[in-house]
């Protein structure tokens, strides 16, 4: 205790943050769910990728003599009414789908991260307006509210982004919020306060740090859940404008006509969706474990 | 508690307010004019004028506004644009539909979920455990309309032993007169054991699809609530005193640890009702989900500002409700 007791109490907590970061970093390749998580997320940002040189036909374009093909060594994975190569539409779907997901969440989560910011931090007549306009916009079932984005902002894939972030944004304000309420009677935040810490300063350096955890992990769920919010508003009839766009969702949706004869249309990009969905769901469970300190007795 | 109570209701009356705002300048910014929708090609100066006038389009926007809340107050949540039916009827029609759908979902769920959860903590580190627990994560990533669709692949075209969609069979849809449109209470009522045992079986498959992330949910929920309780000390006194391990179980385990888990049924209404449109498409169940999606897609303001708010009523209500339940059984909740 002697040795660090003339530190200066920043450098102790820079020292402290690597230290939980690594530390949670450790236990997060410890555990097997995250790592199955990740290499199932790294699989598709590859796929999405390298998506020119893995698709072995175009993805738009079809021929209709091949058309209804099952899967075979010519298609994986079979062919739909227009005889386009479904693997290969799959593959560029990945592109679709995870473009949406992460556009999403990276709006969802700014706008959030800063209500959230405003709310916890200064409390008062600020927080309780806020948090009744987040109450307001948790009331409206998620779908239903991302369907009415859309219908205003139109169809294409920066709205359809646009609509599932507005989902998410009250989701993590609410989160942050929380965290931030719970930090600000924690003795290191007081101590930061007694040395005259104050303002943004104490809110972005000392706090925000500390409850960023739990909005890592609802991040990395959010990606989930804006996968299949996508494919949903894709099935609903309401994805990408051009009804030739790979969008995995759009893909189901036209298959559901002929699911007696050719389920195998509707049953791969289902895996799809299923196989990125659990992806991020494993990592964020992982991620979960690895950053909630209860866990790490 | 009362007080508790009426706090909590009070508490409503701002969201509510700020809710029909909401919905009220969301709708008004929705490009499209109602007006040339219903005319169409017809849609000459002076019938355009009319229409508007008809449909209060012509007023200032919080004259519309101050008209739409006092209908609100008299129970009228105003007329189609497209049908002219009155909207709360048409709610109240099909929302049993869909609240029929929910609660068999719910009972699946919480009737699976529970017990599974329970089983996965007290096996918790073996293979048994890690088993509930991907099976779980499955569940919650595979997204409803996927597997609806396998569902209906499977046990109506492959195996054929369950209805593919619709509430009723063909045969006993008109014999069966509608009085409450729940489809289970109607079919006994009008004493037809045949078309209850027909509503039943069209129940399933929907229920099963619209049940299934939550059924997930509340398992991973029960399961990490369990491990919590497992761990107290109370526990531990209980079986030291030489409780059987049903009583313990029963008592003092799963008592303490369904607090979480009821809170997670409450919020869980708000998905259903969200599911309930993709279900609804994908069973051809005639439910508010589809209908609301139809009112989007033909911009509908009236049905859909008037529809999305009496969803939401419900759902906040459901949530009151839950509130209310959980500080009856946890009364630490009650003085914070």
């Amino acid at each position: 205790m002697t040795a660090t007791a003339d530190v200066h109490p920043t450098e102790l907590e820079q020292e402290r943050s690597v230290g939980l970061i690594r530390d949670a970093l450790q236990r997060m390749l410890r555990n097997r769910s995250a790592i199955v998580g990740l290499v199932l997320i790294a699989i598709f940002l590859a796929v999405a990728a390298l998506a020119p040189f893995l698709a072995p036909y175009d993805p738009t374009r079809g021929d209709l003599l091949q058309s209804f093909k099952p899967p075979s060594a010519q298609h994986f994975f079979g062919t739909d009414l227009q005889g386009r190569d479904q693997f290969s539409r799959i593959v560029f779907g990945a592109r679709i789908s995870l473009t949406i997901a992460l556009l999403s969440v990276s709006i969802g989560l700014t706008i959030g991260l800063l209500i959230g910011a405003v709310s916890g931090y200064f409390r008062g007549w600020v927080d309780s307006a806020l948090m009744r306009v987040v109450d307001i916009l948790l009331s409206i079932p998620g779908l239903l509210f991302a369907i009415a984005v859309v219908a205003w902002l139109g169809r294409g894939i920066p709205q359809i982004a646009v609509a599932i972030a507005v989902v998410n944004v009250p989701i993590f304000a609410r989160i942050l919020r929380g965290s931030l309420l719970a930090l600000r009677d924690t003795d290191y935040v007081t101590a930061a306060r007694s040395v005259g810490v104050r303002g943004p300063s104490l809110l972005i350096r000392h706090m925000l740090p500390n409850a960023l955890g739990p909005l890592i992990v609802q991040a990395t769920l959010s990606l989930a859940t804006a996968i299949i919010d996508a494919a949903a508003l894709g099935f609903l009839g309401l994805g990408p404008p051009d009804p030739s766009t790979p969008e995995w969702g759009t893909m189901l949706a036209d298959t559901y006509p002929y699911l007696r004869d050719a389920a195998y249309l509707a049953f791969f990009p289902g895996m799809a969706i299923v196989l990125s969905v659990l992806g991020f769901n494993l990592l964020g469970d992982g991620l979960r474990e690895a950053l909630d300190p209860r866990l790490r007795r | 508690m009362l007080k508790f109570i009426v706090r909590r209701l009070l508490l409503l009356i701002p969201i509510l307010l700020g809710l029909t705002l909401l919905l009220f300048v969301f709708i008004h910014l929705l490009p499209g004019d109602p007006a040339l929708a219903i005319l169409g090609e017809r849609a000459t100066p002076q019938n355009y004028a009319r229409v508007r006038a008809a449909l209060g389009l012509d007023q200032p926007l919080y004259a519309q506004y101050l008209s739409y809340m006092g209908g609100i107050l008299h129970f009228d949540l105003g007329h189609s644009f497209i049908t002219n039916r009155d909207v709360v009827n048409d709610f109240l029609q099909r929302f049993p539909a869909t609240l029929e759908l929910s609660i068999a979902a719910m009972i699946f769920a919480v009737s699976a979920g529970i017990p599974l959860g329970m089983w996965s903590a007290k096996h918790r580190g073996t293979w048994m455990d890690g088993l509930g627990t991907v099976g779980s994560l499955i569940g919650i990533s595979i997204p409803i309309f996927f597997l609806g669709l396998m569902l209906k692949y499977v046990f109506a075209i492959q195996l054929h032993i369950l209805p593919d969609s619709g509430r009723l069979d063909l045969a006993t849809y008109g014999s069966i007169p509608r009085v409450t449109n729940f489809l289970l209470i109607d079919t006994l009522l009008a004493g037809s054991l045949g078309g209850f045992w027909s509503a039943l079986r069209h129940l399933i498959l929907p229920a099963l699809a619209l049940g299934t992330i939550p059924l997930a949910i509340i398992m991973r929920i029960t399961r990490a609530s369990v491990v919590e309780v497992l761990n107290e000390d109370y526990v531990r006194t209980a079986r030291a005193k030489g409780l059987p391990g049903r009583v313990v179980d029963g008592r003092h385990v799963l008592r303490n640890a369904l607090l979480p888990v009821i809170t997670v049924i409450g919020l869980q209404t708000g998905l259903l009702f969200g599911g309930a449109i993709l279900t609804e498409t994908i069973f051809a169940w005639g439910g508010v989900g589809r209908w609301l999606y139809d009112a989007m897609t033909t911009r509908d303001y009236q049905v859909i500002q008037s529809g999305v708010l009496m969803l939401a009523l419900i759902f906040v209500l459901v949530n009151l409700v839950v509130d209310v339940g959980y500080a009856l059984l946890n009364p630490r909740i009650r003085y914070s």
